[in-house]
């Protein structure tokens, strides 16, 4: 089948507490961090590429697109998703501060229009803006049902439709979402057996977590297509319906813990100092 | 002037506690802009959960009967539609992963701006501008919302469960309204994990561990006497959801669940990142830990250096009988 797989650039999510804020409070700043692909897109291409192959036999069975919004070093990240397997890339140019969820669902929605795929994979949130919100906008602008939060995904009705397990707070939610749609992936989406697309013997032994690309992937990704394109001219409206008019730094904690020698001295200052048991 | 609507979350037909933070997020935006708000209750048994919504000094609560499970390409076109029609200014529900679903869909169908998870809101100079935890909580960002109808999620632990107030409001019946993308989708099932814990989100203490537990068993036979001594609810960092050792459900971090208990313990977890970012907000926060290097030790107010398996039996004793002593 025909997947699309939004991707985005993060600064470095293991060290988000390098996060500084400008001394105007206008501007987020991530210097000194390294630009990675966003953990849960990364995540999606996974696994599109696991229902796009026959993994025992390394068959390919689909197209694998990712896209992009944003300045052109967003390609870097691209080459990434390409080298890992993906196979080809539509990078849409766009400022930063062109862009909310809304004008990213909107474009991404304009993208959907042109490539007609089966179905859209991305991460659930990018863990820089933390918004959670551009896949259920997308799937309501192309009304198109969806599945967030996937855990598991099974492909069934021969590949017109997908079982989604989607962990929500009360447990695991089953839906059968018939494409084309929208699923969103969380963490559990990369364990070894929780993508299934029957073709790939259901006890095929997939390593836990996303595939590290080859050397030979990285040599192909190089030649692999991206196209580019711009906000005008998919004609999508550029105006972000959110603004941040200021960022700030949060207090810190009251640092440096109390070390306690003995399990008696925690109960007695939990007791008596903090007064919380 | 800004009226509000609510979305309430319903389970087994009955309020989940989760609205209530949104009812709060609703009520300070009304009182500060001279509004009022509204409430829906919308499911299986909405009509039934209404009467309690009842109770919390909306203006009116409306309810609109949807059969089967929660699947929200059938509840935003209902939510829009009711929106539209009330005038609202903002439309709101709380941010559990019912209203991380939900809200966006609401919005992108009122061509909307959303902002979610927010964890404040001010109404200075009559513009509502809503205070978002970003980059796992290492940033706020202030935030307002151009649209002339704005939807927002309320960050559950930042908002206090709103209380019963008043007499009861009147309950409206609302048609539900249909939407082709619903066709295309089928609740299976739920499945959850019944416990007699409190709820993670909602407890005021909470026992979280960490990978160090070693194994499913351990979390049982070390973990759970100390979380049931303390009448705690049982979390887990990421990593110990990963290997297994709990279900996902329990995460507390970034991507899990964000809790901010009175009393945090944090068992055998080394504090990356996105595990703070779930639960730095804590009141109290006790780590133990044999590597006092850890970075837990940076949000931490209390540290007990050593090894797990010799003192959490020990602990779970000595708060059995601090708390028969009292």
């Amino acid at each position: 089948m025909k997947i699309l797989v939004p991707i985005k650039r993060v600064a470095d999510p293991d060290n988000a507490n390098k996060i500084k804020v400008a001394a105007d409070g206008q501007k987020v700043t991530s210097d000194g961090l390294e630009w990675k692909l966003n953990p849960f897109d990364e995540y999606a291409v996974e696994s599109a590429l696991r229902l796009n192959e026959n993994a025992k036999t390394s068959e390919k069975l689909g197209e694998t697109i990712v896209v992009s919004i944003g300045n052109k070093d967003v390609g870097q990240t691209m080459r990434q998703a390409l080298a890992m397997g993906a196979d080809r890339g539509v990078l849409v140019a766009a400022e930063d501060d062109q862009l909310d969820s809304l004008v990213v669902a909107r474009a991404l929605k304009a993208i959907v229009d042109q490539e007609k795929p089966d179905l859209v994979l991305m991460g659930k949130q990018a863990v820089d803006g933390d918004s959670n919100t551009a896949g259920q906008m997308l799937a309501e602008m192309l009304g198109w049902p969806m599945a967030t939060f996937a855990a598991t995904i099974a492909t069934t009705d021969g590949g017109k439709s997908f079982v989604v397990g989607r962990e929500v707070d009360t447990g695991v939610l089953t839906l059968k979402v018939t494409g084309p749609c929208v699923i969103t992936v969380d963490l559990r989406i990369v364990t070894p057996t929780a993508v299934k697309n029957g073709v790939t013997p259901a006890d095929h032994p997939y390593a836990d977590g996303a595939r590290y690309a080859s050397l030979k992937g990285i040599m192909a990704a190089k030649k692999k297509p991206i196209a580019e394109t711009d906000l005008k001219t998919l004609a999508v409206e550029a105006t972000p319906a959110t603004k941040y008019s200021k960022f700030e730094l949060p207090p810190a904690r009251k640092g440096g813990a109390v070390f306690v020698a003995s399990v008696e001295e925690l109960v007695q200052k939990l007791r008596t100092e903090a007064k919380v048991l | 002037m800004t009226d509000v609507l609510v979305v309430a979350e319903l389970l087994d037909g009955k309020m989940r506690k989760t609205t209530l933070s949104a009812i709060t997020l609703a009520k300070k935006i009304a009182d500060g802009t001279g509004g009022k708000f509204d409430v829906l209750s919308i499911g299986a048994g909405a009509k039934a959960a209404a009467a309690e919504l009842a109770t919390y000094g909306a203006r009116k609560v409306f309810a609109t009967e949807v059969a089967g499970g929660y699947i929200a390409e059938k509840f935003a076109p209902t939510v829009a539609d009711l929106a539209t029609k009330g005038a609202y200014g903002v439309v709101t529900a709380t941010a559990s992963t019912y209203g991380k679903d939900l809200m966006p869909r609401v919005g992108a169908r009122l061509s909307a701006g959303v902002a979610s998870d927010v964890s404040d809101v001010s109404t200075e100079g009559g513009k509502l501008v809503y205070k978002r935890p970003m980059y796992a909580g290492n940033v706020f960002g202030y935030v307002e919302v151009t649209t002339k109808v704005q939807v927002v999620s309320a960050r559950q632990s930042e908002f206090e469960a709103a209380a019963p107030a008043g007499a009861a409001s009147p309950i409206e019946d609302v048609a539900a309204v249909t939407d082709a993308a619903a066709s295309r989708v089928e609740f299976m099932g739920l499945e959850s994990v019944k416990s007699a814990r409190p709820e993670l989100a909602e407890a005021s203490v909470v026992v979280s561990g960490g990978r160090a537990l070693k194994s499913a068993e351990n979390f049982k036979t070390v973990l759970e006497p100390l979380v049931d001594a303390m009448g705690a609810a049982m979390g887990a960092s990421r990593a110990a959801c990963d290997a297994g050792y709990v279900p996902n459900d329990l995460q507390v971090g970034q991507t899990g669940k964000v809790v901010a208990p009175k009393l945090y313990v944090a068992v055998g977890i080394s504090g990356a990142i996105q595990h703070l970012a779930g639960m730095k907000g804590s009141k109290v926060i006790v780590a133990i830990n044999k590597d006092k290097e850890a970075p837990i030790a940076q949000v931490a107010d209390y540290f007990l250096v050593g090894d797990l398996f010799t003192v959490i039996p020990q602990l779970t004793e000595e708060v059995k009988k601090a708390k028969a002593a009292h």
